[in-house]
């Protein structure tokens, strides 16, 4: 299941930076949105900033056939569960990204409901903070995500 | 007339309290209401009056819809076809389906559980709790002007009225009064965060219903709202910006161009929507007569909003009982008469007409003046003071630090959200935290009606219905 | 109480207690638990027909530890009812609505997962925003809000 470079000959890191540049350039999202971060991540894939343009306006529903799932918003105890089976169901390569306040460490609400911070759950890559995160901040998250992807640091 | 609705509760294997209508028994009245129509237009005999809704001041025809006989025979959510059975199926005969937590219709993180009958569904639970995230429990450990951060997060489309609701309810605790100026903008705010929450529904309603370009419409519109909300506020959503004592801060410079903008750029789009939607038979179809509840259940089960207003009762918080000097602005009310997902849609889009009216009356007439209380007990003073005067100092500190305290009491105050009733009961014991503070939103009651719009329908109306309730998870799981 | 509205309500069931308040426009009636369903069927039929809200509140020093309180409507008369039920701690029961009113249904497990109150009558009383495995019912004063102490890693020193 870990995603190992290939042996450093010339060829060889031609294909892996290929396939890297394919990966990033259309990287289809599982829709995991659950509160008001879903939203500001609706309003990055609409019009004024658009997620097109990265090859990422699509939005699968079916956890099969995504690589990304951007945890947005706040994960309770009783949807953690969810969460991991989600995950689980992915195919590798799959990257997370944990957006907002909310999923990375539990945010304002340091209580009993909620999984404080989704790195709890499931393995995360990039951490967009913000309550909520504006869409030029999750765009920055998801091309930084895309550079970590690119430069091959993202082994698993 | 029973009042009891198509509700099914309780333990799953027992089975059924009533038979589900065939197209003849008489069940409850959803049923009732939706076979009047089906049977009206089946037969024939009676044209079907098309005045679709209509205001309760000046009485304003909204639509005359067209008499196409050939699109009467598909309306009706008990359709008497050949291939759909009229016997009804025992309960080990019915399929249960899991419409799971993450679903990408369920407007959030909404299961239901749904117990199907071929393509009828029978029974409907709607399971929830996956956002649960003990705001209330988290209310009581932060100070009253920490207490807008908390609520406005639980509807995350509307938070202006969240907010408003919390400090309508401080401060009828505290018995203060709110400037002219306060008032008014709390207005403008609020009426704009109507227009915007009604514009993510109409983004989702024709996304769901598969008009995928309406997404990109409802949300480009929205966004001219959300860049004056981050102009204004500071934040695009969860603005923490109508405290207890007034607004945080004055408008900015130009907020009446930029309104003016909005006003126009916003009913541009709403007029365009109206013309692609109004006379497309594929939306009409999925929308008529589907999703049907009436007065008697919205009443029961505590429906309020466009939801109860399509369905016939004339009742709006704004005019019931005002709040925020909204008396002072004059508009309408729509309402509907069957009850369905296409009056409800209809409702809706007059609603955001009608909001930017008010608007504009508030741009027109704001008054000059403070924007918040000068009881210092309560509201910070102006930061340039706190340079000057010790006292200024103090305040300043106590405020942000332990708070102001609130009398000991109880109250409740409601405000008109895009939603329905939003209700704030907030129980203080004299100090500076709530002692229990108990958020009434509207969402909870309209999943808790889902059953009641659902059952005896088709699989495939579910999501129109979802859509049209409009529900927004964060408000039923607090 | 001088009001019309409550005369009928008022004189059907004395042992209840009526308020007013003027601001905002509500009346607050405390109910003892044994008359609670009947007072509410017949405010439901005196035009306070729309249910609004249920919720449970704890005063944690009081004698009657908990209380319910109900929010009710009346479209007729334009105005707000509150009902105000004690129960003790030592009988932690009430009679539930959902027969008058539907609505009352998902309030009522909610008020019996946060606090404990057993709503007898309920066709379906289980946990409904908590896990059904969860043990306890946080929104109860003896009950912590769980906050997990934040640890701050240690950032690398520079060099």
């Amino acid at each position: 299941m870990a995603y190992r470079s290939g042996p450093s000959g010339f060829l060889l890191t031609t294909y892996d930076s290929a396939v890297n540049w394919t990966r990033t350039r259309s990287m289809w999202s599982a829709t995991f949105g659950l509160a008001c971060c879903a939203i500001e991540m609706m309003a990055t894939g609409a019009a004024h900033n658009d997620l097109a343009r990265f090859g990422m306006e699509v939005f699968r529903a079916s956890p099969r056939q995504a690589d990304l799932m951007v945890v947005a918003g706040r994960v309770s105890q009783k949807m953690a569960p969810v969460l991991r089976q989600v995950y689980d169901q992915m195919s590798e390569p799959k990257w997370v990204i944990s957006m907002g306040a909310c999923a990375s460490t539990g945010g304002m609400f340091n209580n009993y409901a909620l999984v404080q911070g989704v790195d709890e759950v499931v393995p995360v890559d990039i951490y967009v903070p913000g309550c909520p995160p504006g869409p030029q901040s999750l765009m920055h998250g998801i091309l930084t995500l895309q550079d970590k992807i690119m430069a091959g640091e993202i082994t698993r | 007339m029973s009042d009891t609705p198509n509700i099914v509760t309780g333990d799953l294997e027992a089975p059924t309290t009533e038979a589900p209508a065939a197209a003849g028994a008489a069940a409850s009245d959803g049923a009732d209401a939706r076979r009047e129509m089906h049977d009206m237009w089946v037969a024939g005999t009676e044209e079907p009056a098309w005045l679709r809704s209509y205001t309760d001041e000046g009485a304003q025809e909204m639509l005359e819809a067209d008499k196409d006989p050939a699109l009467e025979l598909h309306r009706g959510t008990v359709v008497d076809d050949d291939f759909i059975f009229d016997d009804v199926a025992d309960d080990d005969e019915l399929q249960i389906l899991n419409m799971g937590p993450q679903h990408p219709s369920t407007h959030g993180v909404l299961r239901l559980h749904l117990e199907l009958d071929g393509e009828t569904i029978r029974r409907v639970k709607p399971i929830i709790g996956y956002l649960h995230t003990g705001m209330e429990k988290t209310g009581e450990t932060l100070t009253y002007m920490q207490g807008s951060t908390n609520v406005t997060r639980m509807d995350y489309l509307s938070p202006m009225h969240m907010e408003l609701a919390f400090s309508l309810a401080v401060e009828s605790l505290l018995g203060i009064e709110i400037p002219e100026r306060g008032q008014a903008i709390r207005v403008l705010l609020t009426e704009l965060n109507r227009v915007s929450s009604h514009l993510v529904w109409a983004a989702t309603q024709g996304t769901d219903l598969g008009a995928v370009s309406m997404l990109i419409y409802g949300l480009r519109d929205r966004e001219y709202i959300l860049q004056f909300f981050e102009k204004t506020t500071g934040l695009r959503m969860n603005h923490n910006f109508i405290r207890p004592g007034g607004v945080a801060a004055d408008l900015p410079d130009g907020w009446e161009e930029d309104i003016d903008e909005i006003i126009a750029k916003v009913k541009q789009g709403v007029s365009e929507y109206e013309e692609l939607f109004n006379g497309n038979p594929i939306f009409r179809d999925r929308t008529m007569g589907v999703g049907v509840i009436t007065p008697e259940e919205c009443n029961a089960l505590g429906v309020t909003g466009p939801i109860a207003r399509a369905s016939g009762i004339k009742w709006d918080l704004r005019k019931a009982f005002p709040y925020s000097g909204i008396e002072k602005y004059d508009f309408d009310v729509p309402t509907g008469r069957h009850g369905d997902v296409w009056d409800r849609y209809l409702v809706r889009m007059e609603e955001i007409q009608q909001s930017l009216g008010i608007v504009k009356q508030v741009l027109e007439t704001m008054p000059a003046g403070d924007y918040r209380t000068t009881d210092r007990k309560v509201t910070p003073p102006p930061r340039k003071r706190i340079d000057e005067s010790m006292e200024a100092l103090i305040h300043h500190f106590k405020l942000f630090t332990s708070g102001f305290k609130v009398p000991a009491g109880e109250t409740y105050q409601a405000v008109e959200s895009p939603r329905g009733e939003l209700g704030m009961y907030i129980v203080s014991d004299g100090r500076e935290k709530p002692w229990r503070m108990h958020a009434r939103t509207p969402s909870f009651n309209h999943v808790q009606a889902l059953p009641a719009m659902m059952t005896d329908s088709l699989v495939a109306d579910i999501v129109a219905t979802i859509a049209s309730a409009d529900p927004v998870l964060g408000d039923v799981d607090r | 109480m001088t009001d019309t509205v409550f005369t009928s309500l008022a004189d059907a069931f004395p042992a209840v207690g009526f308020e007013q308040v003027l601001d905002p426009p509500q009346d607050v009636a405390r109910v003892p638990a044994e008359f609670y369903l009947e007072f509410v069927a017949a405010a439901k039929t005196s035009g306070f027909n729309v249910f609004s809200d249920l919720c449970g509140v704890d005063y944690l020093r009081r004698d009657p530890r908990f209380e319910v309180v109900l929010n009710l409507v009346s479209h007729v008369h334009m105005r707000r009812l509150r009902i105000r039920v004690e129960v003790p701690a030592s009988n932690l029961e009430l009679a539930s609505i959902t027969s008058v009113f539907p609505g009352a249904n998902f309030y009522e497990r909610e008020t019996f997962d946060l606090f404990g109150i057993v709503f007898t009558g309920h066709p379906d009383l289980t946990r409904i925003l908590l896990p059904d495995e969860w043990d306890g019912h946080p929104l109860r004063k003896d009950y912590s809000v769980g906050s997990v102490p934040v640890r701050f890693k240690e950032s690398p020193k520079a060099k």
